[in-house]
């Protein structure tokens, strides 16, 4: 038996990134349910974000993503050897989301798994995506984290209905002599499994939102700083923190604990909401579309959410 | 020695100001978070945590909805 050399190094070559095209603004929900924008723009942070309609599923979501990331990569789709798709609001469990969106973009007969680490999933998924390529499984990986969450959420359900929304966002990730994706920062804590839970097939999206308010502006700031630290960057260093897109209070608060003086802060929930396995790689290629971050630069990504998961890791943005 | 009632209610109003900017000098015994400071589910989950770092006094999330006046909280750090 013999084992494959694999790569020194993975990297992100490209984002891509879709949302629907449905804007639900706050004063929209309003006339659906009791609440109002000051209300939600005060606790939450949120000005609108997208729901996709009945035509447009999470596998529609992700294919335009991937296709987006596929496309400013320069690779062709039978480059692409593993498709890992990040989500947790499949409409149906079987079969996965990865097969379906690889044969959407004509990726022939890729290793295709889905991901289930809810919020945390693209960087789960990102990170498994480096070790396949460092580790010779895989040569040029697909990377999806998309999210059709509106399925699941009671629009009655104003603690979730006016934070959970729907889009993906895609990487293309590849071998580099260099480190371009940095170690991953991962766990869990188990003991909270019903702080975001959706408890049977009947049942909608619920979250106990002190719970995950405190778990989050208390027992994460120190797992960034860990993945920097295993990184070998200081987060002064850092051009961009792209914490999942929860709330824009825990955005800021994780943030200012980070002490990343230099980095600019993702604050892509005002206009996005929280999208799940999605937030994350929606944001950073809706940054790297706008300017607002250096190629080359370093980007700080921090995933959390139902489990509890979390992961974190430092990339090199394309 | 135990903290007095005046320490606690000195030191959270000092927290109550941080978080949310209201002045310490409102922050009295009597006071409602909810109806008289208009402090919001999540500020009170910061007060809480900032809370427990300065008098070293765990405030649960099943703890803090029953807690509805300044004088609920003084007395949980209390006891």
């Amino acid at each position: 038996m013999r084992l494959p050399l694999g790569s020194p190094g993975a990297k992100v070559l490209a984002f891509g990134h879709y949302q629907p095209a449905n804007v639900v603004t706050n004063d929209d929900l309003a006339k659906l349910i009791e609440t109002n924008d000051e209300w939600i723009q005060s606790r939450v942070g949120i000005k609108e974000r997208r729901f996709a309609g009945p035509e447009e599923s999470e596998i529609e979501l992700a294919v335009q993503a991937g296709g987006k990331a596929l496309a400013a990569s320069g690779l062709a789709a039978g480059d692409i050897d593993l498709v890992i798709v990040a989500t947790c609001t499949l409409e149906a469990q079987i079969p996965n989301a990865a097969g379906r969106v690889a044969h959407r973009l004509g990726i022939s007969a890729p290793g295709a798994y889905d991901v289930n680490a809810a919020c945390a999933g693209f960087c789960y998924a990102l990170a498994a995506a480096s070790d396949a390529i460092r580790a010779g499984s895989a040569v040029n990986v697909l990377v999806v984290g998309t999210e059709k969450l509106t399925q699941w959420v009671d629009i009655e359900d104003r603690a979730t209905s006016v934070i959970f929304a729907d889009g993906a966002g895609a990487a293309v990730v590849v071998p580099s002599e260099t480190p371009g994706i940095g170690p991953v920062v991962w766990g869990s804590a188990g003991d909270k499994y019903d702080a975001i839970i959706i408890k049977d097939r009947h049942s909608a999206l619920h979250q106990e939102g002190q719970t995950v308010f405190r778990w989050a502006t208390t027992a994460l700031h120190p797992i960034a700083k860990q993945a920097c630290e295993r990184a070998g960057v200081d987060p002064a260093e850092l051009a961009a923190f792209v914490p999942h897109q929860a709330n824009l209070r825990i955005i800021e608060s994780l943030a200012r604990r980070l002490g990343a003086d230099n980095a600019v802060v993702a604050k892509d929930i005002v206009l996005a909401g929280n999208t799940s396995a999605a937030s994350i790689p929606l944001a950073l290629s809706r940054m790297i579309e706008r300017g607002e971050v250096p190629s080359g630069g370093l980007a700080l990504l921090l995933g959390f959410g139902a489990g509890l998961t979390y992961a974190s890791q430092v990339i090199e943005i394309p | 020695m135990a903290v007095t009632e005046q320490e606690i209610l000195a030191g959270l109003g000092k927290i109550i100001n941080e978080i949310t900017g209201i002045p310490a000098s409102e922050v009295t015994l009597e006071k409602s978070f909810v109806d008289d400071l208009d402090i919001d589910s999540l500020s009170m989950v910061e007060i809480a945590v900032a809370a427990q770092d300065e008098f070293g006094s765990e405030i649960p999330d099943d703890q803090l909805k029953h807690l509805k006046t300044v004088k609920d909280v003084v007395n949980f750090i209390q006891n």
